[in-house]
């Protein structure tokens, strides 16, 4: 195995029902739901997806969801500004964590 | 502009080529058994509706995605003899809607000729339109002959920015497109309680399905009102068919493969026994007859014993003919199913 990801193991991903049908359909049948129409629109909900791919980094995600933005109508500008909503986050909690370290520094110090 | 493929001398400017390609797909089986298996082979029309004329290649656009191999340097054209014949059969029917395509179908010498004729016997006329045709300096009366004649405008508009719009139909297409509906929505068009109907065409810029067709329709109503105060009636979203230039981006993209199967899997029972062709009957410029606008590009003529030419026209033989497919028709069929009256299917 020369690398862990493999683009062609997204379409394998109902391999992962095998294990215990019972919770795949129960997740299925969440995600499902999660993803319809309601409050927020297909549209924005894929936006949000496809940014949360962005933070916890996961390839096969990001593939899956671009295609998916663009299947609902979103255009390259727009994803671009929910990737750099989750690079604000991902940044920005790590600088929020600077207060922890300030705090310590605070504790420690003279 | 872009050069069409028979100027580019590919290969792909062959039907038979284009055909060869499509039926050696991995992973795609064939679409006819994919049809017997949801029960609907053998494919049989249910009457005609449509009477869908292309009245040729010529164009004044070279757009990215274009099923006909359309362009400037393009000669097909129907002549005035074959559009009488047209207009011939079209007067021993009752069928309800012309529909004329092309190329951009108005620079035929013969289009408002068969606008005027269509009217006068009382058909629903629409004309699939280009929108950049209607600022042409000789086709500058275009817009009123056609708002006179109360024509149905089909207007291309793939999206509502011009990266998108101009990347799939040529560099300052979508300022043109917004100048052009601008003078559509001021002679009345779109515009509520008027009768001059405007409805817009969405392909995808790329190798992906359409959106939802009443959630894009929301989006651009809400955009073309915003950004440039244009109204239209409804949007219709038609997929990309794997054909001509379009093909031919999707292997030149490395999209193809994966286009196909991306068809494939959204292969759709419910649209596909809403396809178009079942109700339609298309003509081309020469006067053969076709199922649809795609098998004609594929030089796909209807079935024997139905006729194969206008000049033979026989509704009794070509209502309920057996429809012709091939691996092409997986467009039709994907998701919520395309048509050139937009989704078939929910």
């Amino acid at each position: 195995m020369e690398t862990y990801y493999h683009p062609k193991d997204l379409a394998k991903f109902s391999d992962m029902s095998k294990g215990n049908p019972q919770l795949w359909d129960k997740f299925m049948a969440y995600y499902g739901a999660v993803f319809a129409d309601g409050a927020l629109s297909e549209r924005e909900k894929a936006l949000i997806a496809l940014a949360v791919a962005h933070a916890v980094q996961c390839p096969y995600c990001i593939d899956a969801y671009t295609q998916s933005c663009l299947e609902k109508g979103s255009n390259a500008e727009e994803m671009t500004e929910a990737v750099h909503v989750a690079c604000a986050i991902r940044g920005g909690a790590s600088l929020a964590h600077g207060v922890q370290m300030r705090n310590v520094v605070n504790q420690l110090s003279m | 502009m872009a050069m069409t493929l028979l100027a580019r001398g590919t290969p792909l400017a062959s039907s038979r080529e284009q055909l060869r390609t499509l039926g050696a797909t991995p992973g795609c089986g064939p679409f006819q058994q994919r049809m017997a298996a949801a029960g609907l082979a053998p494919l049989t029309a249910t009457g005609i509706e449509v009477f869908q004329i292309n009245v040729g290649k010529f164009c004044n656009q070279t757009c990215r995605h274009c099923h006909v191999d359309a362009g400037p340097e393009r000669t097909e054209q129907m002549s005035r003899e074959t559009a009488q014949l047209c207009m011939r059969a079209l007067a021993a029917t009752d069928i309800p809607t012309v529909d004329i395509t092309g190329g951009a179908p108005e620079l035929n010498e013969n289009f408002r000729w068969l606008v005027e004729q269509a009217r006068a016997l009382g058909r629903r006329v629409m004309d699939r339109c280009n929108l950049t045709v209607l600022l042409l300096k000789p086709q500058a009366d275009l817009a009123d002959f056609l708002a006179q004649h109360q024509v149905e405008i089909v207007a291309s508009l793939p999206y509502f920015r011009s990266t998108q719009t101009d990347a799939q139909r040529g560099d300052k297409t979508f300022a043109k497109s917004i100048e052009a509906l601008q003078l559509l929505n001021r002679l009345g068009y779109g515009r509520e309680g008027s009768h001059l109907v405007l409805n817009l065409v969405h392909n995808p810029v790329g190798a992906f399905l359409p959106p939802r067709q009443e959630a894009l329709e929301a989006q651009f109503r809400r955009e073309l009102w915003r950004q440039h105060q244009i109204v239209f009636n409804h949007l219709y979203t038609i997929t990309n068919m794997p054909i001509s230039r379009f093909l031919d981006f999707l292997i030149d993209s490395g999209n193809y493969e994966t286009y196909m199967q991306r068809l494939a899997n959204a292969f759709n029972p419910a649209a596909a026994a809403a396809l178009m062709c079942r109700h339609t009957i298309s003509i081309g410029w020469d006067g053969t007859l076709y199922d649809c606008d795609f098998n004609q590009m594929l030089d796909l003529p209807v079935r024997a014993p139905a006729p194969r030419h206008v000049r033979d026209f026989d509704p009794a033989q070509l209502n309920h003919r057996r429809i012709v497919m091939a691996n092409h028709c997986y467009g039709c069929t994907a998701g919520a199913g395309s048509s050139c009256g937009g989704a078939t299917a929910q």
